[in-house]
């Protein structure tokens, strides 16, 4: 069994920790992982991209280019900005959410959502829209949207392991006092793919 | 028992496994994680861990500990490596006692560097030994592994992992035991650790012939392998690179050789010839300098061995940034002289451009934005340093003219006003990096009687690698209280004729200060201090705008750039980034940006 992830996003949505909590859970269930990470400059609003792979054996953690089996991208224009990486056919969530960097403000470029959500239906056959950081400030804070995506990866039952397994998981990395928000949260986010 | 642990963890474990008894470091990605990881665990296992102020210190100190027969560890970034170089070629000729390993790790690509240079090239110079791992898991065993080399050749040895070996995750195994070491023999007095000429003569002798034995311990080492394959081509590779060649030969389907070497030098000679009997062309694929190259060409010409040999030097792998499987396939296609289908590149739509930015909060935007004001009309110039700071530089702040290496600011200011003296010139530098190599350059400047403001900007932490501790804080990297060493009471000491000591959220009193720092004859010292947005996030409620009174004039999105404020369709909009630091409401000519968010 082999899959590989991508995880884009902008720095602070909690990209490292979805990624971590992916391995984690493929880790428990025997099979080898890989991730590779952005930490540094990046974080700062920055472009992030997160790569899981299980069961890849003695391979490196890079994701070559068109391989991906999964794109979740928790950012609409990085969700775009990651495509290359997916495989013909691959399955991509994206968080409905835009987040436009200063260079919009500024006029030195250019977000046009619209656009952007076309070309990802008009691309990927296999598109799943959610309204991540919504549902996240539903469940508590929209700081949970990393969760929401998880949850709504779960409900698709296209990883090697059981939704309640990444659950389970996920709320182990998760400190106490935040378990019930994120719980919600990935609930939330299996219920809008039609998964639980 | 195996462990979700990300390469620079994995070091720290294997440095733990060797019972690691003195630890060192300065602050840099990708390597900081290692340190952050020991120095968690110090305090229960007993060993000592500290940030130094600069990687020479660092290394100095370890060596100190290591003179005295104990296990030491330093850890340190690539260009970090070249602030320690003036004790590491000496100290190569002087060696050590207790096992000393340098754990510097490589940035290629870069991601957050200045340059990409490669350390394996500062280990030839030095005439080091260097250990390349290409995963978590090895650079825990090869860390493991140093120690014992380092002691037994009586000379520091290098680990170089790169950023994909320090920022991977991987299920590593793990010994939960940590070896027990006995307590250290002590320093010993000897002529030994005195270098004089005379015995750097002597000593160079000795290294040389090390260069010998250090080839023989590799001769033997777990860390080259051999892929057995049935064509007479071959590939020799080495760190991160032997994954994507795994990974290129498998999608491929090629049944070929591959040598993978991870004591990239010295290069063992036996074992390579030996795998090269086999061999008539041969590529070699490694990441950034052609280390491996140089010294198989090299190898290939002593021993006349009618080679093939492809590499760098034909252009068939870059030389320059990080290497992927897409990378390595091309090169192996060329060499194998196969086709590649030619895939279509889809085209994406227009996508907007994303830099990193200082955070929405930043006090530093505050920084930079009070000495803009205060400039205003003037044509100074503003030099940069290495730390979050350096985003100052990004549109519409532009407030960042130079960057160069850590402590820079100063110095290049200095230099600059050599040359046009009636220019004024700020040097914006962060407290870590004041420490690290900023008060010499302060010191000069005084001395020589140089013009400038020197700006410290001080958020109580060294942010951008992760907040990690300085002298200037009153906790430790192992969480002891310390006495807090005062910088405007040290550029006082340095000789500055103003020291001033502002916040820079307190908009109007941080121009006014920023003017009489401009003016003074003189070297100026501003200490703009409060603390990084990262420590107090959540204490304060975000702003609103008021419709009402906002004018739509721009002064906010325009002047800032924080990404919290963005253009919405009936004005600007402050979003859910916002930390409620006010430096918006401070500057908007309409007051139209008031209390009333949330606490985020």
């Amino acid at each position: 069994m082999r899959l590989d992830i991508v995880i884009t996003g902008v720095g602070g949505q909690g990209n490292v920790l979805a990624s971590r909590i992916l391995a984690r859970a493929a880790m428990d269930y025997g099979l080898s992982v890989r991730t590779s990470e952005a930490i540094g400059m990046a974080q700062r609003e920055g472009v992030v991209m997160s790569q899981v792979r299980m069961g890849s054996g003695s391979f490196g953690a890079l994701i070559p280019n068109g391989q991906a089996d999964i794109l979740l991208g928790f950012e609409l224009a990085e969700t775009v900005r990651g495509l290359p990486k997916l495989k013909q056919g691959g399955v991509v969530v994206v968080n409905t959410e835009t987040i436009f960097p200063v260079s919009v403000s500024l006029g030195l470029s250019q977000y046009d959502p619209d656009q952007l959500i076309s070309y990802l239906q008009e691309q990927a056959d296999g598109l799943k829209p959610v309204h991540a950081t919504a549902l996240a400030r539903q469940a508590g804070t929209p700081k949970a949207t990393n969760m929401v995506m998880l949850g709504a990866l779960a409900g698709l039952n296209v990883l090697p392991f059981a939704a309640a397994h990444l659950k389970q998981v996920a709320m182990e990395l998760i400190p106490t006092r935040l378990r019930e928000i994120n719980l919600k949260a990935f609930e939330l986010g299996q219920q809008a793919v039609g998964g639980a | 028992m195996k462990k979700l642990l990300m390469g620079n963890e994995a070091i720290a474990y294997g440095a733990l496994e060797a019972g690691v008894q003195v630890v060192t470091g300065y602050p840099g990605t990708p390597s900081s994680e290692i340190f952050t990881t020991l120095a968690g665990m110090a305090g229960e296992r007993g060993f000592h861990a500290e940030w130094s102020v600069n990687e020479k210190v660092a290394l100095e100190v370890a060596a100190g500990a290591a003179y005295a027969g104990a296990r030491a560890m330093v850890t340190m970034k690539q260009v970090g490596l070249n602030v320690a170089a003036d004790p590491l070629m000496t100290l190569a000729y002087i060696g050590v006692k207790g096992g000393l390993v340098l754990v510097v790790a490589d940035d290629p690509g870069p991601h957050s560097s200045q340059n990409e240079q490669d350390t394996r090239k500062f280990a030839q110079f030095a005439k080091l030994p260097v250990l390349d791992p290409s995963t978590p898991q090895e650079a825990k065993d090869m860390t493991r592994a140093a120690f014992d080399i380092s002691e037994s050749l009586g000379l520091p040895v290098i680990i170089r992992p790169t950023t994909r070996t320090c920022h991977v995750c991987q299920d590593v195994e793990v010994d939960e035991k940590q070896m027990e070491r006995p307590k250290p023999g002590g320093f010993q007095k000897d002529p030994g650790w005195v270098i004089f000429p005379s015995l750097a003569i002597k000593r160079h002798r000795w290294l040389n012939q090390q260069q010998d034995e250090m080839q023989k311990i590799f001769e033997n080492s777990p860390f080259n392998k051999i892929h057995p394959g049935s064509r007479r081509s071959g590939i020799v590779t080495t760190g991160v690179a032997y994954n994507y060649v795994l990974e290129v030969i498998e999608q491929m389907q090629l049944d070929i050789p591959v040598l993978k070497i991870g004591t990239s030098y010295p290069l063992p000679v036996h074992s390579t010839l030996q795998f090269l009997d086999g061999i008539d062309r041969v590529l070699v694929i490694e990441e950034q300098e052609p280390v491996l190259e140089d010294q198989l060409i090299k190898m290939i010409w002593q021993h006349r061995r009618p080679l093939v040999l492809r590499g760098k030097y034909n252009r068939l792998v870059p030389r320059e940034g990080e290497l992927d499987v897409d990378k390595v396939k091309r090169a192996v296609a060329a060499f194998f002289e196969i086709d590649l289908p030619c895939k279509e590149e889809k085209k994406l739509p227009p996508l907007p451009v994303r830099p990193p930015v200082l955070c929405a909060g930043c006090p530093h935007r505050a920084s930079f934005y009070a000495f803009k004001q205060a400039a205003r009309g003037t044509d100074a110039v503003f030099t940069g340093d290495i730390g979050c700071y350096t985003l100052g530089n990004m549109a519409p702040l532009n407030a960042v003219d130079t960057c160069l290496c850590m402590g820079a600011s100063i110095t290049l200011g200095t230099g600059l006003q050599l040359v046009e003296p009636e220019r004024r010139v700020v040097a914006f530098l962060g407290d870590s990096t004041f420490f690290h190599t900023g008060i010499p350059g302060l010191i000069n400047a005084v001395h020589n009687g140089a013009r400038l403001t020197v700006v410290v900007l001080d958020n109580r932490t060294t942010a951008m690698t992760g907040h990690q501790s300085h002298p200037g804080l009153t906790r430790n990297a192992t969480g002891q209280r310390v006495e807090p060493l005062e910088i405007a009471r040290l550029a006082e000491a340095c000789g500055a004729g103003l020291v001033q000591v502002v916040d820079p959220l307190a908009y109007d009193e941080a121009v006014q200060a920023a003017r009489e720092a401009l003016e003074f004859q003189g070297v100026s010292v501003l200490v703009m201090r409060r603390e990084c947005i990262a420590l107090v996030k959540g204490q304060n409620p975000s702003r609103r705008i008021d419709r009402e009174k906002c004018l739509d004039c721009g002064v906010c999105l325009e002047e800032l750039g924080c990404p919290a404020l963005f253009k919405g369709e009936e004005g600007p909009v402050i979003g859910t980034a916002c930390t409620g630091c006010d430096l918006c409401k401070q500057i908007c000519p309409a007051e139209a940006i008031v209390e009333g968010g949330e606490v985020q």
